[in-house]
């Protein structure tokens, strides 16, 4: 059953970015451009999303599990550190260049562009070589 | 500053839907949603692959869901120098790798846990983020 959630977990998702046009590189890099013709709607996508979520982060941190699932599984590294400061950095250079981050990269897919296609596997590159590199994992 | 192509109630109400999808993953799944991580765990971790996998599927169709739904067409603006967009994939993939999250993964599911980790990841992105389009404007 978990698979059939993330599947429609990943439907919703995809579909709220393109209702919300975060689908569209230039609606995001119209909030980044904020010092010249600016367009705040990113923020009201977050806004959105925050209200509905972050009331069940809150609701369901002490139940003992989820419904699907032997435990909660989400990040509690709370480490302020080198790696954070350096990996958003790299990311926010990225998303201003092109206006596009992970999900509406790979929802824009679906439109079969080539732009996005190259961006994704570019972006899967750069999931690879950090890995290989910085976090040497592998 | 001028405000300009503001929509305000598509943005919400997109809003409210990703909000939903964070909320479903979390309560069944027991997962925040963060794509960075569901796409590089696919690519790099054997943990949860099918999930992740159909994470991303539902992902793709989403728009020709939409679509056949809405009966609208989906418009996108984006680059079409192929160096800029390579360059911004490795910049995107490595960072958000390094750094464990992206837009919604620490701007949505972290902030949403308020995250101190990724309250800070998103005011740092965001910054660069506005910078890099400031530097893009003069040059």
């Amino acid at each position: 059953m978990s698979r059939v959630v993330s599947l429609i977990s990943g439907i919703i998702f995809g579909v709220g970015l393109t209702v919300s046009q975060m689908i569209n590189p230039a609606k995001v890099l119209g909030f980044l451009n904020i010092s010249d013709d600016w367009d705040p709607s990113l923020a009201f996508v977050m806004i959105g999303a925050l209200i509905v979520s972050s009331p069940f982060f809150h609701l369901f941190k002490n139940n003992k599990k989820p419904v699907f699932a032997d435990n909660f599984s989400y990040s509690n590294n709370k480490k302020l550190n080198k790696k954070l400061i350096i990996g958003s950095s790299l990311f926010g250079a990225g998303w201003g260049l092109a206006g596009l981050c992970p999900g509406p990269a790979i929802a824009s897919l679906a439109l079969l562009n080539t732009s996005s296609v190259i961006f994704v596997i570019t972006m899967f590159i750069g999931f690879y070589l950090s890995e290989l590199t910085y976090n040497n994992k592998l | 500053m001028n405000i300009v192509n503001f929509t305000p109630i598509t943005a919400f109400t997109g809003g409210l839907i990703i909000g939903l999808a964070v909320i479903l993953f979390f309560v069944f799944n027991g997962r925040s949603v963060g794509i960075s991580g569901i796409a590089s765990n696919f690519l790099i971790s054997k943990n949860n692959r099918m999930e992740n996998f159909l994470f991303l599927v539902g992902l793709i169709i989403a728009p020709i869901v939409y679509k056949l739904i809405t009966q609208k067409e989906i418009n996108i603006s984006i680059s079409n120098s192929l160096l800029l967009l390579a360059i911004a994939g490795l910049l995107v993939g490595a960072g958000t790798r390094i750094s464990g999250g992206c837009t919604s993964g620490h701007g949505i599911s972290g902030i949403g846990r308020l995250s101190l980790r990724s309250i800070v990841a998103t005011v740092t992105f965001m910054i660069v983020g506005i910078l890099t389009v400031l530097i893009k404007n003069i040059i």
